[in-house]
């Protein structure tokens, strides 16, 4: 059965090395539905995120094969309820539906969004969630009228508690 | 770390201040190398530049295409067990290396290329003959980079040849920029000793090796399919003795073809497709699997839903990703296959299993009468390519090394060549490249220049990479070559007759005569048509010094069986 997964990749810094790790999924037609790419706890190493829907078997398989590349330190993969995760979600509304009234802006306050900038013309709200939460603020402000809408890919951290800084110990024992 | 000293001529050993293109060739040699293959062109002649001085201690040979620079470079590492090297231009330069690296990957060949590039500040313009060779050689390399500055050179090329030998071996690409070439650094050389996110051997883990040889002993039918990764890990007579101790009848795939002698008792034949009979058949009987190195390729399993569903299946494997890939595996040993068949012997008890290679014996000799007899050693019609393999055999008494394209002959001479040493048979596995064949004899020749060198080619696959008569010309490289010629594409006219109603859409070869042609490269040539003339043909082509061109007109509808057809299982395997 096809379950939602994140899957980690811890890297080194090296130009190029995405596109390695994009190719071992689209090479077997699978769709990333969200990628971040950040740095990590440890110096120097990198991590990308990926979420996909796909059988588990399948996502051990291209696991196996993102460490198999040089440059990948270590690959893993979670179902969504074994990590804590988040989404940034930006949107950008005319400054004047927050003064019609109010009822715009009880939706950003009931949402619990903050607001950046306010500018005459237009205001960025930030609403930090699930993707189902975001969503949901985007169908309410809607009907105002969006001028603007950017949602960040999935950042994760994993519940198990084994250490980057462990397995990175281990490997350069090794 | 310390600094590699290397052999050099005296100019230079004082001379730390260099080009880029002078760093390149230091690397390589500093890596040991002193053969490479390639071909020049703007992005890449500083190298090439550098290279006019170091004749003598690195020889390069100029190939009449890139893509016979890789299978040449293929060559010489499957026979050598080094290293082979390609360098070529940017460009079209480099995109003609793209076959032979993909090729390389999936054969698991240890080679490195070296490109030449655009200077970097041309990168992204569509400078003239740029073209992005990272990107495109990415999915079919197991590392590559580009290198824009000299002073990377030689960390680059340090760091590629130890990740194309180490772990299982494969291609890797670098790719240098013109002004890096140019531009003059402080030369030192430092070996590359391993980076924390590559293991290139997991440790071997000695409760598995207990739990495979539990399993082992109480086995009543075990069977041992084996691969390239015994002669990659140099374990062939680690696997012998291992074999010998338990009793097991052992089966190959064509890349782990000459890891074990032809004639050896337990050694029941070729596995998959066009393999032979008993080990396919009894694939499905056995109680026990235990593949070493190989992995289950789709050519060898046939239908997975029906492939050893019966045996307990241990599988020995360096790459982490290869278990349970296609086969799920009831006990891995993850690790150098030397290393775990010594571990393994230790552990497993004396058996003889006779009874059950009894078994093998009774379908061996079916498939004799039925098929092998009559392709070996028919006594009238057209001439077949197993006889021609029959009469090589003869001759060279399983010393020569034997390269092969694809296709019928390659099947054909997979089933029937007889190999006594190791790294004996080069062919193109996984990929499946014709063309292969012929440079690769080449690479092959320059590994192993005292060694008999039969490059056994169809009338097809010659004509793909046939501008590499022009290498073997210049070089005067001795190879014997070897072209069954049926006129026609003969494993898809094979295909067309079993499967798409013998509608032959575009199998036809209307060849030219290739007499003509080789003897235009000054390469001794002889065409048989007849049996009488076969085996002294075959004699005088071995005899001759030089290169020899035997060309042999081959029934034009013979049909390779056994075959499993595509979406059988390997039971099904068909003798007709």
């Amino acid at each position: 059965m096809k379950k939602r997964y994140t899957i980690s990749v811890f890297t080194e810094d090296m130009v190029g090395l995405l596109n390695r790790v994009t190719i071992v999924f689209t090479r077997r037609k699978i769709n990333i539905e969200s990628i971040a790419a950040s740095d990590s706890e440890v110096k120097d190493i990198h991590r990308y995120t990926i979420v996909v829907t796909e059988t588990e078997d399948t996502v051990k398989k291209v696991t196996l094969q993102l460490e198999k590349q040089v440059e990948v330190i270590k690959a893993v993969y979670h179902l969504d309820d074994e990590v804590i995760y988040q989404e940034i979600a930006l949107f950008k509304v005319p400054t004047s539906i927050l003064l019609q009234g109010g009822e715009a802006e009880y939706i950003v306050r009931s949402h619990h969004a903050r607001v950046l900038s306010v500018e005459a013309q237009f205001t960025v709200i930030e609403k930090t969630g699930h993707a189902e939460e975001t969503q949901n603020l985007f169908d309410e402000l809607e009907p105002f009228g969006i001028l603007e809408f950017v949602r960040s890919g999935r950042v994760a951290i994993t519940k198990p508690m084994r250490t980057l800084t462990s397995i990175v110990h281990e490997l350069e024992n090794t | 770390m310390e600094t590699v000293e290397y052999k050099s001529n005296q100019k230079t050993k004082t001379q730390q201040k260099m080009n880029g293109a002078q760093a390149v060739v230091h690397s390589l040699l500093a890596e040991g190398v002193d053969l490479i293959f390639g071909y020049p062109g703007g992005a890449i002649m500083p190298v090439y530049d550098a290279l006019y001085d170091y004749e003598n201690e690195l020889t390069h040979i100029l190939v009449r295409h890139e893509q016979g620079a890789t299978h040449a470079a293929q060559g010489y590492a499957r026979a050598s067990g080094k290293v082979g090297v390609c360098i070529a231009t940017s460009g079209p330069g480099a995109t003609n290396l793209i076959t032979g690296i993909a090729d390389a990957q999936i054969d698991s060949t240890p080679m490195v290329c070296i490109t030449g590039q655009v200077a970097s500040p041309l990168l992204g313009t569509d400078a003239f003959q740029e073209t992005d060779v990272i990107g495109i050689s990415m999915p079919v390399t197991k590392w590559n980079c580009q290198v824009t500055k000299a002073s990377e050179i030689p960390g680059a090329i340090a760091k590629a040849f130890y990740i194309a030998r180490t772990g299982k071996p494969g291609p890797v690409l670098v790719d240098i920029t013109k002004d890096a070439q140019f531009e003059m650094l402080e030369f030192s050389y430092k070996k590359f000793k391993g980076m924390r996110s590559y293991v290139t051997c997991p440790a071997l883990n000695l409760t598995k090796v207990q739990e495979a040889a539990k399993i082992i002993n109480s086995a009543k039918r075990p069977l041992v399919l084996f691969g390239q990764g015994v002669i990659l890990s140099g374990a062939e007579s680690q696997f012998q003795n291992f074999i010998e101790k338990a009793g097991l009848p052992s089966a190959w795939t064509i890349m782990g073809l000459s890891a074990l002698d032809s004639d050896h008792y337990l050694n029941v034949g070729m596995l998959g497709m066009h393999g032979n009979y008993a080990p396919n058949k009894l694939t499905n009987e056995c109680d026990v699997l235990i593949a070493v190195g190989m992995r289950f390729d789709d050519r060898v399993t046939g239908d997975l839903s029906r492939y050893a569903k019966q045996a307990k299946v241990i599988h020995l494997e360096i790459d982490p990703a290869e278990v349970d890939k296609n086969v799920k595996a009831d006990v891995a040993v993850l690790g150098d296959a030397k290393e775990a068949l010594l571990a393994l012997f230790q552990c497993v008890e004396n058996r003889e299993h006779k009874e059950w290679l009894q078994e093998f014996r009774k379908l061996e000799f079916e498939e004799y009468r039925e098929v092998i007899k009559e392709e070996l050693n028919p006594s009238q019609g057209e001439l077949t390519m197993g006889e021609v393999i029959r009469s090589v055999n003869d001759h060279t008494e399983g010393k020569a090394i034997v390269v092969t394209d694809v296709g019928q002959h390659q099947m054909v001479s997979c089933r029937y060549a007889k190999f006594k040493q190791s790294r004996s048979l080069i062919t193109s596995g996984g990929l499946g490249t014709m063309g292969f064949c012929l440079p690769a004899a080449i690479g092959a020749k320059f590994a192993k220049p005292n060694r008999e060198v039969v490059a056994v080619i169809g009338d097809g696959g010659f004509q793909m990479t046939i501008q590499e008569l022009g290498t073997i010309f210049q070089t005067k490289t001795p190879v014997k070559i070897v072209v069954l010629n049926n006129e026609f594409l003969g494993m898809v006219r094979q295909w067309q007759e079993l499967f798409f109603d013998k509608r032959y859409a575009s199998t036809t070869m209307v060849n030219p005569d290739f007499q003509k042609i080789v003897q235009g490269y000054d390469i001794k040539t002889k065409k048989v048509t007849e049996r009488d003339q076969l085996n002294a043909s075959v004699q005088e082509m071995l005899e001759f010094e030089g290169a020899y061109f035997l060309e042999v007109k081959v029934g034009k509808e013979n049909n390779v069986f056994p075959m499993v057809p595509t979406g059988a299982s390997v039971s099904e395997i068909r003798l007709k």
